[in-house]
């Protein structure tokens, strides 16, 4: 999760307080070359793929896959990063400022679009996703690939690649970075 | 935050966070269909009792980019003419349900009178000689898109200070983010006092032009001269005019600006205005994003930086 949103959570910021790895580093590496696969293998080759990252946790995921992709097939896919701030459903209720600037440089129209996150909640970011892309054109197909899927969603969506199935409390805490998956809880007070 | 009313109340801090925001609605703008629904269901009302082109264009075109609904009031053909106050005009058009009013008047003062009276959020595009900050944040904006920062560059503005909000506004945001600046025109075009104004004075625009990173101009503004200030504006233009010949002796990284609208001939010459040095169509460009940046922070993301965010919004 990103530090600006963390820092946001709950009322007047929280800290993060992990409780169990659930994955390594080198579990998350296997993870990521599985992945790799299966995308080779749903989309038999990666003739018109493309990567889109969301920010800010699916973007360094991305590039992760976008290696993995080359190693396996020899091809360097189109890799883009999303920033879907601006088309939540939750503007006005929690601080929704973009992380970073969206940098598609290529026309996504008649693409196989691969959305790369880190953590699938409630559906509610990869929804808003799914409204972004259409502005930059009319992919061919939007497949979802997830590091880790936590459940508790509100959305009729589903991921077509996971890492890991990692079941949770809804008011739980996931934590992906290169060092593997941590789980933990966010409580009230300040970061030091 | 609920209003923009003056750059003072954004400090370093929060005019860089407009401009870290600015950067994605610079490219929100860049594409084919340059909208985003972030704003859906609001309305922005622009309510200009003063004359302006690109403020307010730039504005509704900042709320539509939003999908903000807008409503614009001209002047010329309302009830004010019927002898309606202002309150009462205000306090009309706030009934009718809307979100954000963007304010212009001739009087300084009169946005904060506004925000006094309505709950909608109040934004300053203009009130008198006293304040402009959405013009200063897309200066401050467009010269940090050329050289990166402000921080040590020397800025120079020229020529009619006294009567310029635009002046005020920029004096502020410039030195809040370390630009170094020097005010240039004759003694009867500026304040009568500098007290408290972070900046040197210099009258001739020769004695700085060498060293300057910024020479930002400034119209002359007539309408709002009631005395002879100024011999003619031949000697003006001698003097203080951006010419041809003055542009030779700029630096080469040196950037050349203009809220606009310009007087060409008087303060800048054609040649000027176009030289590749010159940002002032960039200033334009930036406009639009920065108030789409400003009006997202006040009516998207600036709502719970009131309110208490509701619940815990882990892994949102």
């Amino acid at each position: 999760m990103a530090e600006r949103e963390r820092s946001a959570a709950p009322p007047r910021g929280g800290i993060f307080v992990p409780r169990t790895t659930v994955m390594d580093a080198d579990d998350l590496r296997r993870a990521v070359t599985r992945i790799a696969h299966e995308i080779v293998e749903r989309n038999h080759g990666l003739e018109g793929v493309a990567l889109v990252g969301l920010q800010t946790g699916g973007v360094p995921l991305a590039q992760r896959l976008a290696e993995a992709l080359s190693e396996i097939d020899g091809t360097d896919v189109p890799l883009a990063t999303l920033d879907v701030a601006f088309y939540r459903d939750d503007i006005g209720l929690r601080p929704v400022i973009p992380e970073a600037v969206t940098d598609i440089s290529f026309d996504l129209t008649d693409l196989t679009v691969v959305l790369v996150d880190d953590v699938l909640f409630t559906g509610r970011t990869v929804r808003a996703a799914l409204n972004a892309l259409n502005d930059y054109g009319r992919p061919r197909a939007v497949e979802l690939a997830v590091m880790v899927d936590r459940g508790h969603r509100q959305l009729p969506i589903r991921p077509d690649f996971v890492g890991k199935n990692l079941p949770t409390r809804f008011d739980e805490q996931v934590d992906v970075s290169a060092e593997g998956v941590v789980i933990g809880d966010v409580v009230r007070g300040r970061k030091p | 935050m609920k209003h923009l009313l003056s750059v003072d109340d954004l400090g370093a801090d929060g005019i860089n966070e407009v401009m870290r925001l600015t950067d994605s609605f610079v490219e929100v703008s860049s594409r084919a269909i340059p909208r985003v629904p972030a704003l859906r269901g609001k309305t922005v009302v622009s309510l200009f009792f003063e004359d302006s082109t690109r403020t307010r264009l730039s504005f509704e075109a900042a709320a539509k980019r939003l999908s903000a609904d807008t409503m614009t009031f001209s002047v010329s053909s309302s009830s004010v003419n019927k002898g309606e106050s202002l309150r009462d005009t205000v306090e009309t058009i706030e009934a009718m349900g809307i979100d954000a009013v963007v304010v212009r008047h001739k009087s300084a003062g009169v946005p904060w009178r506004v925000a006094s009276w309505i709950d909608a959020s109040v934004i300053n595009a203009g009130d008198g000689w006293h304040q402009h900050p959405t013009q200063a944040l897309l200066d401050c904006y467009t010269i940090r898109s050329r050289r990166g920062a402000l921080e040590g560059l020397r800025v120079a503005i020229v020529g009619d200070i006294k009567h310029s909000r635009v002046a005020r506004s920029d004096v502020t945001a410039f030195h809040a983010l370390g630009a170094d600046v020097v005010l240039v025109g004759p003694p009867t075009l500026l304040p009568p006092s500098l007290d408290g104004w972070p900046v040197t004075v210099a009258h001739r625009l020769d004695d700085v032009l060498g060293d300057l990173d910024v020479i930002y101009l400034l119209r002359l503004q007539r309408e709002r001269m009631t005395e002879a200030l100024i011999p003619s504006l031949r000697e003006y233009r001698s003097v203080f005019g951006l010419t041809a010949d003055r542009v030779a002796r700029l630096r080469r990284d040196a950037l050349v600006m203009h809220p606009g609208p310009m007087n060409r001939g008087v303060e800048i010459d054609a040649e000027a205005a176009s030289d590749p040095r010159s940002v002032i169509t960039a200033q334009v460009a930036n406009g639009v994003a920065v108030r789409m940046a400003v009006l997202y922070l006040l009516l998207g993301a600036g709502a719970e930086l009131v309110a208490p965010v509701p619940e815990l919004v882990a892994n949102a």
